[in-house]
């Protein structure tokens, strides 16, 4: 950074010379210390996962979850800067409730995606304010079937509701990662925080994109993101963490349309797996230690 | 002239007229007072609430009145809000809807907090520990009849004080915990509070089926039989036969309270002139909420219409 020290660091809404913005580029540098977020779109859900570090042995166990819920099918779940964190998803809830009273429906992922990262990029652009120190993950699930208005008390004409295309698929799980500049893709897979690297070359080996025939399912995409936690947080050994796993499927399946934590039956088989996993990996390396 | 403050910085009458208040919208005019709801306009008729052994059942018609014309047939005024409560609506049918968006908006705020959904959860209230633990995740509280009774009532009894009545009447219907039984403090003297401790976790306690009224007043009652409307006179008398108190209640099976309840609503359907010949029935008990909203009256039957004297141009 070439440009540091000439002040064009210090403010928001100042460009570098070469076109840069230096505190959202610090931003950035917040949310690489923060605790691994991973969110995986599998075939019929999607999952979202955390390496909470643990700060303090007071904290009790369990308590403090910091995979949060907006409106029912949707979680938030990010890295960074805590209470950047809290209130990005209290601006979701937000959205999600005004776009309730407007539309008497809930908001659909990218609609609350594109709101929120609009949000965002609106605190880069005032001196008076700093970016978001988080990358946050979004994961949901729009529904398939028909959903009927809200406080809609009649089942409306017999023949179907208009303006709707016949055989056009609907709905689905999405995911999208919104980062501090305000920037929003959406994924099959998404990871930030320290371990982004190790956790992003792990979920690309996994069939998420529809394209290469069959993606894993949601109960696979638990087990994956229980052991792409563990993967991340070899770097950070030294530092203690709980894995808080939440998931979201269609109406059909096992969360019935809404985000919720994965139940403890499956977390714990998964953060077994995972646990076996590594071990089974630090046994080949001595392994290969013993052969050379 | 006018001295009075005020007037003060006003253009004077005695030059430029009185003030047109005509220009005003209508309710800074001093024309007319104010006015909200002065009478329901869609409405629903009666609902009807009976008790026993497990639950409760609920029951509605599927007609939604404009004054005495039958104007929608399909209107479903029972409203689930979640495995442990169901609304029952009576009269205004946009008020029902206001109503029930504000439920949704309720059930989905509760959820942000990880209310328990999953299946594990048994709904039974988290049984206090010595050490203050609050009981494991499997025991997340949800917002039940009796506390969604409570909160209803204090919305209807807010806006009937604003003069801005929400124009309903309204059963919550399904199932609550009961409060602790009362510490005994005849045995021991204060000072050994301190020290006395309970030996074990309390017994985790049942929850009971719950019925209860409320109306566009603010005014709540409880009954193991209750009615809305037109069927607080005609349903409630024959409900009451079957079950004159709570001790009845929790003798009678699901079957008995659903033939019951059907038969009332043959009764409405016979004598309520605002009512239809189907209806949207729900029986909330342990195993969750079970509603049927297409139900035809079965076996109707005017037979008896013969025999009634004494209307219209009748002589006798």
């Amino acid at each position: 950074m070439t440009s540091i020290g000439t002040g064009y660091d210090l403010s928001n809404s100042v460009f570098s010379p070469d076109g840069r913005n230096f505190q959202v580029e610090y931003a950035v540098k917040a949310v690489e210390n923060g605790g691994t977020a991973i969110g995986i779109r599998c075939k019929d859900g999607v999952v979202l996962g955390l390496e909470k570090l643990v700060s303090s042995k007071l904290l009790k166990k369990d308590a403090n979850k910091r995979i949060s819920t907006v409106d029912r099918n949707m979680g938030v779940v990010y890295s960074g800067l805590q209470p950047d964190g809290k209130h990005f998803v209290s601006r979701a809830r937000d959205e999600a409730s005004s776009w309730r009273s407007t539309y008497k429906a809930p908001i659909p992922v990218s609609s609350l995606a594109n709101r929120m990262g609009s949000y965002v990029q609106a605190y880069t652009l005032y001196n008076s304010v700093r970016p978001f120190g988080i990358t946050a993950i979004i994961g949901g699930y729009d529904a398939e079937t028909e959903l009927s208005v809200d406080g809609a008390v009649g089942s409306g004409p017999k023949s179907g509701s208009g303006g709707k295309t016949k055989g056009a698929k609907e709905g689905g799980p999405y995911l999208y990662m919104i980062e501090p500049s305000g920037t929003y893709w959406g994924y099959y897979g998404a990871a930030s925080g320290k371990g982004r690297q190790a956790a992003k070359s792990e979920l690309e080996k996994l069939k998420l994109d529809p394209k290469d025939g069959e993606c894993i399912s949601l109960e696979e995409g638990v087990k994956e993101a229980a052991r792409i936690i563990y993967v991340a947080h070899e770097d950070n050994k030294d530092k203690d963490f709980e894995l808080e796993l939440t998931w979201v499927s269609s109406v059909a399946g096992p969360t019935k349309g809404r985000h919720e934590e994965v139940p403890k039956a499956l977390r714990e088989e998964a953060e077994k797996l995972a646990k076996k996993s590594m071990e089974g990996d630090e046994d080949d390396e001595e392994e290969e230690k013993m052969e050379e | 002239m006018n001295h009075l403050p005020q007037a003060w910085g006003r253009p004077r009458d005695d030059i430029y007229g009185a003030y047109d208040h005509s220009y005003l919208p209508q309710t800074h005019a001093n024309t007319h007072p104010t006015t909200h709801t002065q009478s329901p306009v869609v409405t629903g008729t009666s609902v009807l609430g009976l008790k026993f052994k497990d639950g409760v059942v609920l029951a509605a018609d599927n007609l939604a009145s404009y004054g005495s014309l039958a104007r929608f047939t399909d209107v479903k005024r029972l409203k689930p809000f979640n495995r442990k409560a169901v609304v029952g609506f009576g009269g205004d049918v946009s008020d029902m809807q206001y109503l029930d968006r504000l439920l949704n908006s309720l059930d989905v705020q509760e959820n942000y907090s990880g209310a328990a959904t999953t299946e594990e959860d048994d709904g039974e209230a988290p049984a206090a520990t010595a050490d203050g633990e609050g009981g494991e995740d499997k025991h997340k509280a949800i917002l039940d009849a009796k506390n969604l009774h409570t909160y209803l009532s204090k919305v209807l009894y807010k806006r009937r004080s604003d003069f801005n009545p929400l124009w309903n009447a309204i059963l919550v219907a399904g199932l609550t915990t009961p409060p602790p039984p009362a510490p005994s403090t005849s045995t021991s003297s204060p000072k050994d509070t301190t020290t006395s401790k309970p030996t074990g976790p309390a017994p985790s306690r049942k929850p009971i089926p719950y019925l209860a009224y409320a109306d566009l007043l603010g005014t709540t009652y409880s009954s193991p039989t209750l009615a809305t409307g037109f069927g607080a006179h005609l349903a409630v008398p024959i409900m009451r036969r079957a079950v004159p108190d709570e001790a009845a209640a929790a003798k009678l099976s699901r079957e008995e309270a659903v033939e019951i309840v059907k038969k009332c609503m043959k009764v409405l359907f016979y004598r309520d002139a605002r009512s239809m010949n189907e209806y949207s029935l729900c029986v909330i008990d342990g195993k969750g909420v079970d509603l049927q909203e297409n139900i035809k009256l079965e076996g109707e039957s005017w037979a008896f219409a013969e025999g009634i004297k004494g209307y219209g141009t009748q002589t006798v």
